[in-house]
């Protein structure tokens, strides 16, 4: 292999590993200074063993957040050094503004939550776990900003064989980093939601702190719920983005090689790349594609075979990993329907009560699952038509990178393992004496 | 001109990095050589607790203006150094998880485990990073396209070691001085043993690291062109003639305050040596990056100055506030009965 393809590896080990603790992060966050708020409100002490309990289980995976995160920005010098010094101009401000703005918020009020319980005032306290969920989330919003201009670059000028900054308001207002940053945040929610869901669903099935469980089901069910259907209605818009600014991934999602006017949706599909066709292709709803791209039954829809062949990304990973995450969605609004149906039940479903908790790393997979459409289906272009990622890798040597990759796939492959335990260990434990 | 602000800015993220970072990597550093049980194990922890991360920071802040201010000095500086800095990058990573993970479980193997990764993590990243801006002082074998034309070790040149040797104590010097004010009874005793023990060490390196670099490097060159640069020198000295003079009357804080102007000045010597030049080739003083030929565009640089006038200002005072919020003396007992402790 050469230094480009270890080096995306490497690139894919690291983001894929880093947005395993990221979206807890950012979900989390939100329902942990909320539980905060109760207590601080109404002075029940059940809150604040919840609070405890729920921000353990947050510092333990938040650990390992902050430090995979620092790794990817030190790859964009080591393994993409063209790519960098391509886009510095534009890219490398953004990451420096989430830096200063969001990331130093974060990590400080984080500790002073972390230590602070007898150092602080209640009210302050909590206005820390608010920091720390405005922090984190708008840090997310620096760095899809930053991806944003990787899939539809705006507000840039060609000069001096990069793209320089013309227009800081077009960067920051770019439509297609709006749409990823929606979709991204609310299912980063909903992740925390059916985490919560499905440990306090455990503990209920087990009858170890029933009680004290049942108050959080009853909370997050709704929250879950809400937030799955508005992953779906996000993911709609931002799925026009794609068919309006990179009809070529949209294609790849499809399955989709003729360009077609009204363009049917077919729900049984397995493309063949090297035909340039579909084995299968049955179920045709006339204009459905149309529509999901354009919101319009008649409009065209291109298909692959419209794009030159070094222009395409790779049809089978994108479109395997569209339609998994999409019937995971689907999964996730019933699954959720389902709980907030159940909530105020005295003995909920036991088969629901079991699902529950296998239902963790779903949302998850579905994540990664999303990223890999939007990443692969970028490609061949690193920025997109500015940029090949072929192009784009710093002249190092392949061994190298090899050394680093073999690092970090054993690295992180030891401390995922251990941080999972370390969050199932003290999942399981239940909450402590507050 | 808005180039030149921002290299002295670059300059000054680095050296709040090292005075930040600087006190936790070299108390990491002397966890098996001044710690006796547990509970004294456990105060060296959480003197460092509440802070590494939001320390961290900096130097993601810094790297971040690097690649915004000067995405060629970026590009070419992490590609050059490409085995040093993923090294650095995993020691930052077991630093942090030997934090985290060490209480979370009961077990005094387990432990003793994250002692020893704590211990190795922090030495190591402490070397690199003298060894990394050795290198930058020095020069390092770049052709006309940036390419990096050495092989690892390259980088491991006697003057390179030197500088790792230097960072290293420095770093101990300034961890040991902030244990001293963190810590009591006999965990402080033995700190500041270690502090009279350093602060000659230092004083020797810093002759020695000095005497290498005007053989090696062209930083002097800049300053006997601009005498008036001297000043950055005399503020370093006095910052560490400053040091003795604190702790030998046990004003720890201040103490450690005077190493802190000390890595200021010791930073801004270096780097400002090797002004215009950011990244010097030592294959032909034609290819090196200069603060002018690897800059961004005019319009980022007073955006990025605008975001930096605002916001750094707010970020210290609200580290300020939180360095305040814990400094207090810790207390092995104290810290043996909080749940929330490391």
């Amino acid at each position: 292999m050469d230094a480009a393809m270890l080096s995306r590896l490497q690139f894919a080990v690291a983001v894929f590993f880093h947005f395993i603790f990221v979206p807890l992060t950012l979900g989390l966050s939100l329902m942990v200074a909320w539980m905060e708020t109760r207590y601080v409100k109404t002075g029940d002490e059940v809150w604040l063993k919840h609070t405890k309990f729920w921000g353990k289980l947050f510092l333990i995976n938040f650990a390992l957040g902050v430090v995979t995160g620092i790794s990817l920005e030190f790859q964009f010098g080591t393994n993409w050094s063209r790519y960098s010094e391509f886009v510095g101009d534009i890219f490398g401000s953004l990451l420096a503004i989430e830096a200063t703005v969001a990331f130093f918020l974060e990590s400080t009020f984080i500790a002073v939550w972390h230590f602070g319980w007898k150092k602080i005032g209640k009210k302050l306290h909590c206005l820390c776990a608010w920091l720390v969920f405005f922090a984190g989330n708008i840090s997310a919003l620096w760095i899809i900003i930053a991806n944003g201009f990787m899939q539809h670059p705006a507000g840039y000028v060609l000069r001096n064989g990069r793209a320089e900054l013309e227009s800081f308001r077009d960067v920051v207002a770019n439509p297609y980093a709006l749409g990823i940053f929606s979709h991204v945040i609310i299912t980063a929610w909903m992740l925390a939601g059916f985490f919560v869901l499905g440990i306090s669903a455990w503990h209920m099935l087990k009858e170890t702190h029933r009680e004290f469980f049942r108050r959080t089901f009853r909370m997050a069910a709704p929250f879950t719920l809400v937030a799955a259907l508005l992953v779906a209605l996000t993911g709609d818009i931002h799925g026009k983005n794609v068919s309006a600014y990179q009809p070529a991934k949209l294609a790849a999602m499809e399955g989709h090689w003729e360009t077609a006017k009204p363009a049917p949706f077919y729900l049984l599909v397995v493309p063949n790349e090297a035909k340039e066709e579909n084995s299968i292709e049955a179920i045709g709803i006339p204009g459905l594609l149309s529509f999901l791209s354009f919101g319009d039954f008649s409009a065209e829809v291109k298909g692959l075979k419209d794009f030159p062949k070094q222009d395409r990304p790779p049809v089978a990973p994108v479109f395997w990993s569209f339609r998994a995450m999409v019937a995971f969605g689907m999964l996730f609004i019933f699954m959720a329907f389902w709980a907030t149906w159940q909530r105020k039940q005295e003995v909920p479903d036991q088969r629901l009560m079991k699902l529950l908790p296998w239902m963790i790393p779903l949302p998850y997979l579905s994540i990664a699952l999303g990223w890999a459409v939007a990443e692969i289906g970028r490609q061949p272009w690193i920025v997109y038509k500015l940029m090949r990622t072929s192009d784009a890798v710093s002249p190092v040597p392949a061994e190298h990178v090899a050394i680093t990759l073999t690092g970090f796939v054993c690295v992180y492959a030891l401390l995922g393992l251990l941080d999972i335990l370390l969050l199932i260990k003290y999942a399981r434990k239940g909450p402590e004496e507050a | 001109m808005l180039a030149t602000i921002w290299f002295v800015l670059w300059c000054l993220l680095w050296a709040v990095y090292f005075v930040l970072d600087g006190f936790d990597l070299g108390m990491g550093a002397l966890l098996p050589f001044l710690a006796r049980g547990e509970g004294e194990r456990r105060v060296m922890y959480n003197a460092a607790g509440p802070f590494w991360d939001g320390n961290e920071v900096w130097l993601i802040a810094a790297g971040g203006v690097t690649f915004a201010a000067f995405p060629k000095t970026y590009a070419v500086m992490f590609s050059a150094l490409y085995l040093p800095l993923l090294l650095l990058l995993f020691m930052l990573i077991f630093r942090a998880v030997s934090f985290e993970f060490r209480n979370k479980i009961d077990n005094s193997l387990w432990r003793r485990f994250w002692d020893l990764v704590h211990f190795l993590s922090n030495f190591v990243a402490a070397v690199l990073l003298g060894v990394a801006f050795a290198n930058l002082f020095k020069g390092i074998p770049i052709d006309q396209a940036g390419v990096f034309k050495g092989t690892f070790f390259t980088f491991l040149s006697p003057y390179a070691l030197a500088g790792g040797v230097f960072f290293l104590f420095v770093f101990m010097l300034h961890g040991a001085l902030w244990l001293c004010f963190k810590s009591q009874d006999q965990l402080q005793e033995r700190a500041l043993a270690a502090v009279c023990l350093l602060w000659p060490v230092v004083l020797v390196l810093l002759g020695a690291f000095l005497v290498l670099t005007s053989f090696y490097t062209g930083t002097f060159g800049v300053y006997l062109e601009r005498p008036v640069l001297f000043a950055i020198p005399l503020v370093a000295v006095a910052g560490f003639v400053g040091v003795k003079a604190m702790f030998t009357r046990r004003k720890f804080l201040m103490a450690w305050l005077c190493s802190a102007v000390f890595i200021i000045g010791v930073t801004f010597f270096g780097v400002v040596g090797m002004f215009p030049n950011m990244l010097i080739s030592s294959l032909d003083p034609a290819f090196s990056v200069t603060v002018f030929n690897g800059c961004s565009s005019e319009l980022t640089l007073k955006i990025m100055l605008g975001v930096a006038l605002v916001m750094v200002p707010i970020v210290l005072l609200y580290q300020f506030w939180a360095y305040r919020l814990f400094s207090h003396k810790l207390d092995a007992d104290e810290i043996a009965s909080d749940k929330h402790a490391y």
